[in-house]
């Protein structure tokens, strides 16, 4: 695949939602690049903002949301910016052709009515795709007969491996991959990590949005760690599982079930009303009266009293 | 005991389940662990109460299960709670997080706000989420009414299918741990199926190896094993 000037770059990114009585700030100001060839993790707590950073890019946010930053396309002539091309060039141009989205739930995603094989044939069609319904889900680990399974009979685990499929159809070369391995076993979650792997190896991008640390381990090379809606660290994989700075970042690591298995004490703050300063302050053993002013990003966090690295 | 003897069970014509045998004793986790698709959330179901077997024995504390799902005995019913994988699917999306909670002790004429407020408290949900429908929290916020919902009526089992699948380390460690503290208080099995070693190595007294229809006799050996 021609990688050929291609880039995803998203500077200020921030998205807040209205609710009566109410904003929800979903995305504060979030820069990151995803490169062709590499794979940048997005992880965090559950209802940080994760998604919604997903669904901003496609422009598939709902009506309450707004958006301001900027999200740019670039390679494949002029470059797009997603927050705000019209949505007939995100359904055109964008959507399924140049990034391909695979969803959180994939079981609403499917239609009831009709069987696996029609829905993904379909989108084949529409897409003007060449790949064949069958070899396109035996890479993901299903049989061809799979396919002719209405979605109520398929697993969640199957269902999963279905709209994999789907999202590779038009064969984008960035791909949004949104917690990919719910309800996957550990084999197919290698197996899922492996195809990711071999989508970057191909000179795809990916995004990959998850919870799985080890998943994200296995398959990144860059991490971003997200906390009530703002990137709080970013480096990659292998330092920041190794030697985390952020101290968010250090309790997630350790909260895994291999390690101290404790939860972080406390709950990230309503993202109704964050507070001025760092947010993970109620929670942080480090914190101190500077944190009460929003510790800036730089050296690959946002923290006034980031944890010692050797190569610091 | 919670006991499941010799059950079967076939979609049309596709068997699931052959033969399996599973218990689960009070004050224990025993853990499923095994392949997508082997029947693990079919066995939970069964356990449950709520989907009627083809063939084989539930029991529960010595009392045998002759009604599935409304046709259920009350008592035995609610002695068997479920926790899913999905909260989203698992809650009417109409209801504040605090009707969902207090559902099963209203729908048993026994409402009491006093508990669902002590239930949301030990499941680490503040007070603004608990006016909030579901889709306005997140999966993780969810899932902690689910299991407050669970842990309702005080159930003898039960039964997490999954549960913290969809939720990141330090929510699973948090559910976890709400979990571990009820059955330390109240003496209740526990069965956590999950496809995480990791965890289940880490959380439970004894992991079954579950490896589909055609393999029951293993997990029923292993899981009737009281000293093990
Ligand atoms: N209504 C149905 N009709 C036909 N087959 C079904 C139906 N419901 C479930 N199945 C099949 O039964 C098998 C077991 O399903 P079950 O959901 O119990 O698996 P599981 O072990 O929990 O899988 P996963 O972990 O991937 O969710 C699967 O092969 C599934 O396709
Ligand atoms: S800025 Fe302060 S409160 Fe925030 S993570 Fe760093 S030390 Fe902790
Ligand atoms: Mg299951």
């Amino acid at each position: 695949m021609t990688t050929q000037g291609r880039l995803l770059r998203a500077e200020g990114l921030t998205v807040t939602f209205r609710i009566p009585g109410g904003t929800v700030r979903a995305v504060s100001d979030a820069n990151f690049t995803v490169r062709p060839g590499r794979c940048l993790a997005l992880v965090g707590e559950s209802g940080c903002g994760k998604s919604v950073l997903a669904h901003a890019l496609l422009g598939l946010l709902p009506g309450n949301a707004t958006v301001s930053g900027a999200a740019w396309l670039e390679g494949d002539g002029e470059p797009v910016e997603l927050l705000s091309a019209p949505p007939a060039v995100l359904a055109g141009r964008v959507r399924g052709r140049r990034i391909g989205l695979i969803p959180q739930s994939p079981a609403t995603h499917l239609t009831p009515v009709r069987t696996a094989r029609a829905q993904l044939t379909e989108a084949l069609r529409e897409l003007g795709s060449a790949q064949r319904a069958d070899d396109l889900v035996m890479r993901y680990g299903l049989r061809p007969a799979d396919l002719d399974r209405y979605p109520h009979e398929l697993s969640g685990g199957m269902a999963q491996r279905v709209a994999n499929a789907m999202a590779l159809a038009g064969d984008p070369w960035l791909v949004l991959a949104d917690e990919p391995t719910s309800g996957l076993d550990r084999p197919l979650v290698e197996k899922a990590m492996g195809t990711l792997r071999e989508l970057c190896d191909e000179g795809r991008a990916v995004l990959l949005i998850t919870h799985d640390l080890r998943a994200a381990e296995q398959v990144a090379d860059d991490i971003a760690v997200m906390y009530a809606s703002r990137l709080v660290e970013q480096g990659p994989a292998a330092r920041v599982f190794a030697r985390p700075r952020h101290p968010y970042t250090a309790g997630l690591l350790a909260a895994q079930p291999d390690r101290e298995f404790a939860p972080i004490p406390g709950l990230p703050p309503e993202l109704t009303r964050l507070p001025e300063g760092c947010a993970f302050r109620p929670r942080c053993p480090r914190a101190d009266d500077a944190c009460a002013a929003l510790p800036a990003f730089g050296g690959g966090v946002a923290c006034h009293h980031p944890l010692e690295t050797a190569d610091a | 005991m919670l006991e499941a003897k010799d059950v079967t069970v076939a979609y049309q014509r596709k068997v699931v389940l052959a033969g399996v045998s599973l218990a689960v004793e009070p004050g224990l986790v025993i853990a499923l662990s095994g392949p997508s698709g082997c029947g693990k959330s079919t066995l939970a179901r069964v356990l449950a109460l709520m989907l009627r077997p083809r063939s084989g024995q539930v029991s529960v504390d010595g009392v045998a299960v002759r009604g599935w799902r409304q046709r259920a005995d009350r008592r035995l019913r609610t002695s068997v709670a479920l926790i899913y994988q999905s909260p989203r699917q698992a809650v009417d999306p109409r209801l504040t997080l605090t009707e969902v909670i207090a559902e099963p002790l209203a729908a048993n004429g026994r409402p009491d706000p006093e508990r669902v407020r002590a239930l949301a408290r030990e499941t680490g949900l503040t007070e603004d989420l608990l006016t909030r429908r579901p889709h306005e929290v997140s999966e993780g916020q969810l899932q902690r009414a689910c299991l407050a919902r669970a842990l309702s009526l005080e159930p003898r089992y039960l039964i997490c299918d999954e549960m913290t699948t969809m939720l990141d380390a330090s929510t699973q460690a948090l559910l976890v741990g709400v979990v571990d503290a009820y059955r330390e208080r109240t003496g209740a099995g526990v069965l956590a199926i999950s496809h995480d070693t990791v965890l289940l190595d880490r959380w439970a007294d004894r992991v079954i190896d579950f490896t589909g229809p055609g393999v029951p006799a293993a997990p029923a050996a292993t899981a009737s094993t009281p000293d093990a």
